[in-house]
């Protein structure tokens, strides 16, 4: 029998979110929420210490998600999530620090800080909602924008390539990627926990449906229609070639990608301070 | 082991900021090699390891900014350097360091403009930029070393002043104070005054983050410890929470962040008054450009004429108090400025009726005190 | 949805799939669908009423039929619908 529970403070999950911030501004049928959702499960399942986490959000919809979870958050300047969450990070490496943002906001305008965060290492954990297009500005092209898509600033068809995520996360060194649908939500949960136990940058894609501009662009009016072309489409393809992990309208592979070990960067640090600070004392004595 | 550095030293102006930082309690910085602040760079990516600290060098200056800001909102005291073309590139960030008032120093050693100009030659051209660089109404902190010394001060001055305020401030020192080598004395570490931000006094379920005291600084909590606040570059209201359609929240946040330095500018600022008791002629000087002023008031003296100096330490918020002062008695005002004419501007507004003379120098060496000797003769 | 699943696992008699409350907060829901059209067991459809947002929120038509399988809870954009197991009288 359904229970009407008229407050949201009921929902198992509520804990996670700031109630006073609640509802959030996405639309009917964004994948955002979807993400945050398996976020969140992702959290509940580990039981982490909500004390001990910080998330941090660029701009752009899914930039809204820091403001929206109940824990330490910042909402930065547009691209500039990594680079404050590395000084987050090193300055007190006991903090789980997650970025939240979009395709736009990591990899145009913060294209270069992704690449750098990635190489060095960082024991930050990325979530990416791809909705292919820059969807707070009203719908315009982005990084991520497949050929031939119509949006606000290729109204003709857009003629660039785009990026391929995964592609781009493992060869700038990440040592988790992955990327899922915002289909197949068991997965990305399983995805997000096994991120946040492991040591160095991970980097998850979740490819988000933006019905309202993207899809309403591109003869996909509604949430269902995208995400029934992420059920026709994607292939579980994991640890398959990333250069070759496509997102095509026929084909969207989908899959873990890289998950392998590498010294992470706050180790290092911290080798290399205790080293230094051996020095000193054996200069001393 | 960590081992501040005491005592006399014989030092260039960068490794003297560096050695002020970590006394000052930096632990963190971040940053991008420019010349001619590079040499802070490298000193403190050996001296930070020794204490614990980080140094990082990030993929650029936009990033450097970033970086600092996290660090200072995970508890460290945190700083960059650059000049010129990183400090145009940090704009967008230190007005995130504004609004989320983040505490955090910005060192820009000052080089010949613009663009990327004359990065090995000394200039004052960035001192109107360090006012209104970011875009938006905000209040900001600037100093300028004149010597090696200041160097040192002035950085632990900054640190402080930024913890105080919860502001990012600037230290707009010039290649020739940044390369000279000069003795410096460093006080013993229980000597140096140092100042941390305000802890929230209040319980997690009931901090504020935005929520100011009478000082118009809010208390500040980090990350980890159980407070779950939310910070952004959006407008936002005490809770921290964007507020992007409201007039009042607006209004109320953006001129709390002006008033927070200029209503705390007495506080705040600080000059240095040579010989202007009964001074008809007034050089008001900065920077390494004081230098040269200090001698040519000397000189001129020698030669019966009343001038006297007035250094300003403190360039943001503008001491424009102490100016109105000296233009009250003062016949006329000299400023010699390495620009085409910045912060004459603001003398100009504080002297009212007092006439000014502007002597601009641009290049590789800023004015010998001959040639502003020449004007103070000019305008007597 | 094709049912491609067709093996009986081998001790179905054993274990029972527990009862669950399907709890949904009509007022939340965007009316996006999601849950209704990839639950696993076709336990939702779109119901009649128009809640606060104007839109139709699912009902449950058979909830003994929910395996409790939570896709619904994970995949609702909008925390609108999630799923409670009740624990069996034998395992209180």
């Amino acid at each position: 029998m359904i229970q009407e529970t008229a407050q949201v403070t009921l929902h198992p999950f509520s804990k996670y979110l700031r109630e006073d911030m609640m509802p959030h501004i996405w639309c009917q049928g964004c994948g955002n929420g979807v993400l945050v959702n398996a976020f969140v499960h992702a959290l509940d399942e580990l039981q982490t210490d909500l004390d001990k986490l910080v998330v941090v959000s660029g701009i752009g919809c899914i930039g809204r998600t820091a403001g929206y979870m109940n824990v330490d958050s910042f909402h930065t300047t547009h691209g500039r999530a990594l680079p404050f969450a590395t000084g987050v990070k090193l300055a007190n490496p006991e903090l789980e620090v997650v970025v939240i943002s979009g395709d736009g906001d990591l990899f145009a305008i913060g294209g270069n800080h992704f690449i750098h965060a990635a190489r060095r290492n960082i024991g930050i954990k990325v979530l990416c909602a791809n909705n292919l297009n820059y969807g707070m500005t009203g719908g315009q092209q982005g990084p991520t924008t497949p050929l031939e898509s119509v949006t606000t600033t290729s109204p003709y068809g857009n003629i660039e390539h785009p990026f391929n995520l995964v592609h781009l996360a493992a060869a700038s060194g990440a040592t988790y990627v992955a990327r899922w649908t915002s289909l197949h939500v068991r997965r990305l949960t399983q995805s997000i926990k096994k991120m946040l136990q492991k040591e160095g940058f991970c980097f998850v894609e979740m490819l988000s449906p933006c019905p309202e501009i993207y899809g309403r662009y591109n003869k996909m009016r509604s949430g269902l229609e995208m995400m029934s072309w992420f059920k026709r489409a994607s292939v579980v393809e994991s640890f398959s070639d990333p250069s070759k992990a496509d997102i095509t309208k026929e084909r969207i592979v989908v899959g873990e990608f890289v998950d392998i070990e590498k010294l992470g960067y706050e180790k290092l640090l911290h080798e290399l301070i205790s080293k230094i600070n051996e020095k000193a004392m054996d200069r001393v004595s | 082991m960590k081992t501040a550095l005491t005592g006399a030293h014989f030092l260039n102006g960068d490794v003297a900021c560096a050695e002020g930082a970590i006394a000052a309690g930096c632990r963190f910085f971040a940053g991008y090699p420019i010349t001619p602040a590079t040499e802070i760079a490298e000193h403190l990516s050996q001296r930070m390891p020794e204490f614990g600290g980080i140094y990082i060098q990030m993929e650029d200056e936009i990033a450097s900014m970033a970086a600092i800001i996290g660090a200072s909102y995970s508890g460290l005291k945190a700083m960059t350097a650059t000049s010129g073309p990183g400090f145009s590139l940090m704009q967008e960030n230190i007005g995130l360091a504004v609004m989320t008032e983040a505490p955090c120093v910005i060192v820009d050693v000052m080089r010949g403009g613009p663009s990327t100009g004359q990065p090995t030659l000394p200039g004052q051209q960035d001192v109107m930029q360090a006012k209104w660089g970011s875009h938006g109404d905000y209040g900001i902190i600037a100093m300028t070393p004149s010597s090696v010394q200041e160097m040192f001060d002035l950085t632990v001055e900054a640190f402080n002043l930024s913890e105080v305020y919860r502001v990012p401030t600037l230290l707009m020192g010039d290649e020739i104070v940044g390369h000279m080598w000069e003795k410096v004395i460093i006080p013993s570490p229980d000597k140096i005054k140092i100042q941390n931000r305000k802890k929230p006094t209040s319980r997690p379920e009931e901090y504020l983050p935005f929520k100011p005291d009478d000082d118009l600084v809010p208390p500040m909590a980090c990350f980890g410890e159980g407070y779950r606040f939310h910070a952004t570059g959006l407008t936002h209201n005490e809770h921290g929470y964007p507020k992007t359609s409201s007039s009042e929240v607006q209004s109320r946040l953006v001129r709390r962040l002006v008033d927070k330095v200029q209503k705390n500018a007495d506080k705040i600022i600080r000059v240095e008054e040579v010989m202007l008791k009964d001074a008809d002629i007034v050089v008001v000087a900065y920077g390494i450009v004081a230098r040269a002023a200090l001698s040519a008031i000397r000189k001129a003296r020698e030669k019966g004429i009343k001038a006297g100096l007035l250094r300003l330490i403190t360039l943001w918020p503008f001491p424009e108090k102490h100016v109105a002062k000296v233009a009250e008695s003062a016949r006329a005002i000299v400023v010699p400025e390495m620009n085409c004419g910045q912060m004459v501007r603001e003398v100009e507004r504080a002297a009212k009726e007092t006439p000014v003379a502007f002597l601009s120098k641009l290049g590789e060496d800023p004015h010998t005190p001959m040639e502003i000797l020449e004007v103070i003769r000019r305008s007597k | 949805m094709p049912e491609r699943i067709r093996h009986v696992p081998l001790d179905l008699e054993k274990v029972k799939p527990s009862k669950v409350e399907i709890h949904l907060i009509k007022d939340e829901c965007k009316g996006c669908g999601y849950c209704i059209e990839y639950c696993p067991k076709k336990v939702l459809e779109e119901s009649e009423e128009i809640n606060a947002r104007g839109v139709h929120p699912p009902r449950v038509v058979d909830e003994s039929k929910c395996i409790n399988c939570s896709f619904c809870s994970i995949v609702c954009p909008d925390f609108a619908i999630f799923v409670i197991e009740k624990k069996n009288k034998e395992e209180k």
